[in-house]
This record gives structure tokens, C-alpha cells and sequence, in this order.
């Protein structure tokens, strides 16, 4: 028998869409493997209700461990404790930055191997095969594990389907003696918000600034840009630019931001790292202007403009308003 | 008085097209190769916790697990302003997985035994984001990942990071392994005197019967994450591209194109 234990990320009483995905494919995938899926929620208040409710993914029973929430450690600890219980074969992430470090830990501490950015999973000779894309996403390697297989999903790869409607399972808590490491590490705030509330779900357009565009007082090209287009237009950041403190997190899109899929994304000075495609890929129409014709964005982009942003910019913004009248 | 470790790594330089040998599944590794830039911001946040006075550093160890080639990423972490690096080559290590990789490296820190463990956010290549939390593991140490803000109060690091919900702020109790974002810092230039100098600073090279290490933990042998075969998925319909030379026209093209799809 070959059980799946998936780690459930949750926050102020939500489960996160990206676990739920995690939980959906790894209930079909242990059903082909002979076995069942579990979940395991970490943190110091998680109700009965939140942590049942995976029950409509699929999942046939929840794990509750007392610790606290958002570090890499307690989390390590209580999956150890839990997988000493019982007969798993893997171990898996929704995405997120807990399972590259609780991933890559957990599977150093029960001598398995790990996957990362995963976007596929499918069940072959007994055993589940992991789909990786490389070099770019041009290429897709198959992962095979010896021992625990953990595996951390890409965003947005897996589909939280709810096969059981309004189902709920048993939660069992486990008492968990958390190693040293765990007491050396104390989260102090999580999920700070930086800056304003904006909102880019939303928007049919979304014009995106990156580093390229230097710096805060420049996002007022995306600013005009996304005036020129009127209606529902507004104005995005990749991570570099919210780190940089020239946009609100709110603003973000990827991997630790939102996920978007407006009618036009226009990408200004944006690479389009990995991270960063994660949350855009599904744009109907994907623009970029970069200066650097090697940026990975223009794998992708519907349209590429390779040149100065600076100088293209604001021309497109006044030729779009002349054009509207 | 504190010692620093840095884990730093060998990558295809950017210019270089990668690709994956069929036979092994494998990344083919020739061609020219660099220190991984996320590593520079490790290297970078070492040398301003030394330079601020923030931690009494007196050594900051650069250390890699790489082909012989990798000399030269050692030679760059020195010229950056490293004190010396660590080389551990041996061909047990090929095909080494993460995991692997990581109890090499832990393998290599508890030789030198320093309060502080530092790592880039990501390989270029390798990309699992993970060998930092592999290495920590190995040495009971506590660790945390893509940290963009590290102060040091005794022993007390507060670190800040962007997670799945916001910026996160984190206290972590040295000795630890952190990995730094590359929002950290702006990675200063060598001087040329810097690079002529690298070479004469102190580099040990080690095989894996001299670091101690168990052969059969690491390289094909040892992994428990094997790669085989990549396939290419099915090509998506490449997107129109405009190189600008003449602003107006580029402009032009881009609203007939925006027009053509009722995107105005
Ligand atoms: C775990 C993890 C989570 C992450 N989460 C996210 C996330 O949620 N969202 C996100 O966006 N990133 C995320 N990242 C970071 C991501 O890997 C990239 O570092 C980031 O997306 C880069 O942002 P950028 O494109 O603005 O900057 P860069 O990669 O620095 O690109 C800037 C681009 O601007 C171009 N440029 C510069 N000047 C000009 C000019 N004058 N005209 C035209 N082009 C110009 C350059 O050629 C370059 O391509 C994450 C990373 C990790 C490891
Ligand atoms: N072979 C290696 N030798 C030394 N450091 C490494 C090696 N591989 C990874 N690292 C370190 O771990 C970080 C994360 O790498 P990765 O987990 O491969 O994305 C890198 O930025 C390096 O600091």
C-alpha cells in the first residue's frame, strides 16, 4: 500500500487553492497506486472545519499538528512524525516557498529525493513518475524516486477539483516533539501586506513593470500607459519591483503574488522569470517590451519588442489615445 | 569572533544555449561557465555583515562541490572578497541529487565549523531552490530561504522574506543557513587587483575519501531522485517579434497588431 501525504498551507482559516490541487491529484493518483491521500495541516489554530474539509478533494483523512505556522521546521518535524506512522510512498507541496525548504529537509531526513517545480505526476509501473520542466520550459525530464519521494508542485500545475462535494474527514491530532532547529526559529509577523490595497484581478488589462523600469517614479509609464488604454486597465509589478519598494505587494503578480489572466498583459522591462510566468501565463495576449532580445519573456510573448522601453513607452501611450480620439 | 561559510556554485554562463544529454538525462555542462550570480548576493551579504561591524567576522569561507573546472567560481568568490574556498571534486560526485549535493556540502561546513552558513536563493542551472534547507538538515542547523533583510543582534538574526501571503519577519538563532534573496543587495564589482590576486589565496582541494565523506551517499549511486530522458512538450506558435529601429514604425506595428485583436 502506497499512501500520499500532502502538506496543507493555510492561512487566517483558508486552505490555499494551490494545497487543494496538491490534495485532488495526489487522491487519484494514490487510488491508482492502491492507497490513499492525507493531509497535513501545521499551526497553532486550525479548526476542525478548515482541516475536515479536505475531504471534498478527495483526501481520506487530515493530520493536526500544534506548532507554529509559516517556518520550514515544524513543519519538517510533524511530516516526520507522521510518515513514521504510516506507509508512504511520497510526500507532496502545492508549490511555495515551505516546500522547497520543508521538501528538500524532509527528504534529507528520511533519505528520499526531491522534485521541485513539478508539473506533471502520473502512476507508471507501480510507482509515480514526476514531469520537470527545464532549460526554459523547452524541455520536460522524468523524475523516478528510490526511497521517499517528495515532491514540490509549480504553481498553478495542479487543479483543485472538489470530486466529493460537502465531504468532510476525521481530523487526528498529533502530538509532535519538535527538534532543536524548530525552537531556533521564531516567526514574528506573517503575510505583511506592503503598501497600498490595489486590486489587479480584476483588470482586462494589465500593464506590468519591472525592473527594467528603474524605479519608483518611473511606474508612472505604466501609470500613462494604462490610461491610454482606459476602462478596466491597470498596473502591475514583477517581484523585483515590489522588493524594491517601487510597487505595493498587492500589486504583484507570480509565484508569491496573484495569479492573473487579463485580456492583454504588457510587460515593461520584465524578464519573465519562471516565477513571474507562473501567474501570467494564462494572459489571452501576452506583450513585452524588453531591451534584451535574450529575455526569456519572448519565448512567450505573443508580441515582442525588443528596444528601449523608456522610448517606446510613452510613444504607445500617445498613439493609443490619438487612436481613441 | 565569527566565521562565514559560503555556498557558492559553478553555472553555464547565461550567453551559453543549454541542453541535456539524451544518454544520461543529465545537463551537458561544457562551455563557458561562471559563478552563479545568485551566489554574488550571498558572497555580498557576508562581506557587509563583516564590513558593517554587524557580526566580528574573520574569515569568510568560500566552498563549492564541482568538476575541476569550478576552480574558476572559487577564483571569482575570493576576488569578490572571500579570505579562501574549499573545492570538493571527486568523480563519485557526478550525478549527485540534491539531497546528495547537500550532505556533501554539510559534510564540507562541519570541517570548518562557522556561525554562519550562506547560500544563494537559486542555481542557475540546477534551480531547485532547496540546497540550503538540505544542508541545514544535515547539520540540525535552522535555515530559511530567499531572506532580503538580515540584521544580527548577537546571535539573533532577523530575517525578512516575501512568502505565499506577504513579507514574512523571522528570528533564527546562529548557527543557521540562510539563503539570500537577490533582492539583498547589489553585489559590488572585483577590483582589478582583486582578480590578479585571487589566485594566491588559500585554496584547499578535496576528495571525497579526504572530506570524510560516504561515496555511497552521493553521485549515481547514492541519489534518490533520478532524471531521465527529457522530452520537448509540444511547441507552442511562436509570438510575432519587433527589433525597434525606428520608434514611430515599431509603435505603429504594435497598435495595428493591438487593433487586429480589438485589445483598444
Ligand atoms: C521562490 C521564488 C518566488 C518568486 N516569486 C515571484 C513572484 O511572485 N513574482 C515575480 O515577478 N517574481 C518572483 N520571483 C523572482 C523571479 O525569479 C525574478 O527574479 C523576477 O520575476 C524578476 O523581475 P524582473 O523581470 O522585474 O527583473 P529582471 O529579471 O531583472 O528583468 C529586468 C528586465 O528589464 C529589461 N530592461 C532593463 N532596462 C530596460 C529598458 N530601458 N527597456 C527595456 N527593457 C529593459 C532587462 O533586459 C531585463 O530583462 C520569485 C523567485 C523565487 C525564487
Ligand atoms: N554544488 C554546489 N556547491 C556549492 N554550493 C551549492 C551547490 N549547489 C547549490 N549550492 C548553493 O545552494 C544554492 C541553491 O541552489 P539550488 O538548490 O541548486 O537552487 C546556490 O545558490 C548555492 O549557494
Amino acid at each position: 500500500m502506497t499512501n500520499i501525504l500532502v502538506y496543507a498551507l493555510h492561512h487566517e482559516g483558508t486552505v490555499n487553492k494551490n494545497s487543494l490541487g496538491a490534495i485532488s491529484t495526489a487522491a487519484k493518483l494514490a487510488s491508482e497506486l492502491g492507497g490513499e491521500a492525507h493531509a497535513l495541516f501545521v499551526g497553532e489554530d486550525v479548526s476542525d472545519a478548515a482541516a475536515g474539509s479536505v475531504g471534498a478533494y478527495g483526501a481520506t483523512k487530515a493530520f493536526r499538528v500544534a506548532a507554529p505556522a509559516g517556518v520550514p521546521q515544524p513543519i519538517v518535524d510533524a511530516l516526520d512524525a507522521v510518515l513514521s506512522q504510516g506507509e508512504y510512498g511520497y510526500v507532496i507541496f502545492g508549490g511555495g516557498l515551505l516546500g522547497f525548504e520543508a521538501g528538500g529537509a524532509i527528504a534529507a531526513r528520511r533519505g528520499g529525493g526531491i522534485g521541485v517545480e513539478i508539473t506533471g505526476l502520473r502512476v507508471e509501473g507501480g510507482e509515480l513518475v514526476a514531469e520537470r520542466p527545464i532549460l526554459g520550459d523547452t524541455q520536460i525530464s522524468d523524475i523516478h524516486f528510490r526511497g521517499l519521494g517528495v515532491i514540490a508542485a509549480r504553481l498553478n500545475a495542479f487543479e483543485a477539483v472538489e470530486s466529493a462535494a460537502g465531504s468532510t474527514v476525521p481530523v487526528e491530532d498529533v502530538t509532535v516533539t519538535l527538534s532543536d532547529a524548530a525552537g531556533k526559529v521564531e516567526i514574528v509577523t506573517r503575510g505583511e501586506q506592503r503598501g497600498a490595497d490595489v486590486n489587479i484581478e480584476d483588470a482586462q488589462v494589465l500593464i506590468t513593470g519591472g525592473r527594467g523600469l528603474g524605479s519608483a517614479e518611473n511606474f508612472s509609464v505604466a501609470d500613462d500607459l494604462a490610461a491610454a488604454f482606459g476602462g478596466t486597465a491597470a498596473v502591475a509589478a514583477t517581484r523585483a519591483a515590489v522588493d524594491a519598494g517601487w510597487f505595493p505587494y498587492a500589486g504583484q503578480i507570480g509565484q508569491t503574488g496573484k495569479t492573473v489572466a487579463p485580456k492583454l498583459y504588457l510587460g515593461l522591462g520584465v524578464s519573465g522569470a519562471i516565477q513571474h510566468k507562473v501567474g501570467m501565463q494564462s494572459s489571452d495576449a501576452i506583450v513585452a517590451i524588453n531591451k534584451d532580445s535574450n529575455a526569456p519573456i519572448f519565448e512567450f510573448a505573443d508580441l515582442g519588442v525588443v528596444g528601449d522601453l523608456h522610448a517606446i513607452a510613452p510613444a504607445l501611450a500617445a498613439a493609443i489615445k490619438a487612436k481613441k480620439g | 569572533m565569527t566565521k562565514i561559510v559560503v555556498l557558492v556554485k559553478e553555472v553555464p554562463d547565461a550567453a551559453v544555449q543549454k541542453q541535456v544529454d539524451p544518454a544520461t538525462g543529465l545537463l551537458d555542462r561544457s562551455g563557458e561557465k561562471t559563478l552563479n550570480p545568485f551566489d554574488t548576493h550571498a558572497i555580498e551579504a557576508a562581506l557587509q555583515l563583516k564590513e558593517s561591524g554587524a557580526l566580528e567576522v574573520d574569515e569568510v569561507v568560500a566552498i563549492t562541490v564541482g568538476p575541476s573546472s569550478a576552480v574558476k567560481a572559487l577564483h571569482k568568490a575570493v576576488s569578490l572578497g572571500a579570505d579562501r574556498s574549499i573545492h570538493l571534486t571527486d568523480d563519485a560526485l557526478v550525478g549527485s541529487d540534491v539531497v546528495a549535493t547537500g550532505y556533501a556540502l554539510a559534510e564540507l561546513v562541519k570541517r570548518e565549523n562557522p556561525d554562519l552558513v550562506l547560500a544563494g536563493q537559486q542555481s542557475d542551472d540546477g534551480q531547485s531552490y532547496a540546497v540550503g534547507a538540505v544542508v541545514a538538515e544535515n547539520l540540525g542547523w535552522p535555515a530559511l530561504t530567499q531572506v532580503i533583510k538580515l540584521e544580527v543582534d548577537g546571535t539573533t538574526l532577523t530575517c525578512e522574506r516575501q512568502a505565499e501571503y506577504g513579507y514574512d519577519t523571522v528570528k533564527v538563532q546562529l548557527p543557521a543557513v540562510i539563503s539570500v534573496g537577490d533582492a539583498i543587495n547589489e553585489p559590488r564589482y572585483p577590483s582589478l587587483k582583486a582578480i590578479m590576486g585571487a589566485k594566491k589565496k588559500p585554496l584547499e582541494s578535496l576528495s571525497v575519501a579526504d572530506a570524510g565523506i560516504d561515496a555511497g551517499k552521493v553521485g549515481k549511486e547514492g541519489r534518490k531522485a533520478v532524471w531521465t530522458a527529457a522530452q520537448q512538450p509540444p511547441a507552442k506558435a511562436a509570438g510575432m517579434l519587433i527589433e525597434d529601429d525606428d520608434t514611430a514604425q515599431t509603435v505603429e506595428q504594435i497598435v495595428t497588431w493591438l487593433d487586429e485583436r480589438k485589445l483598444i
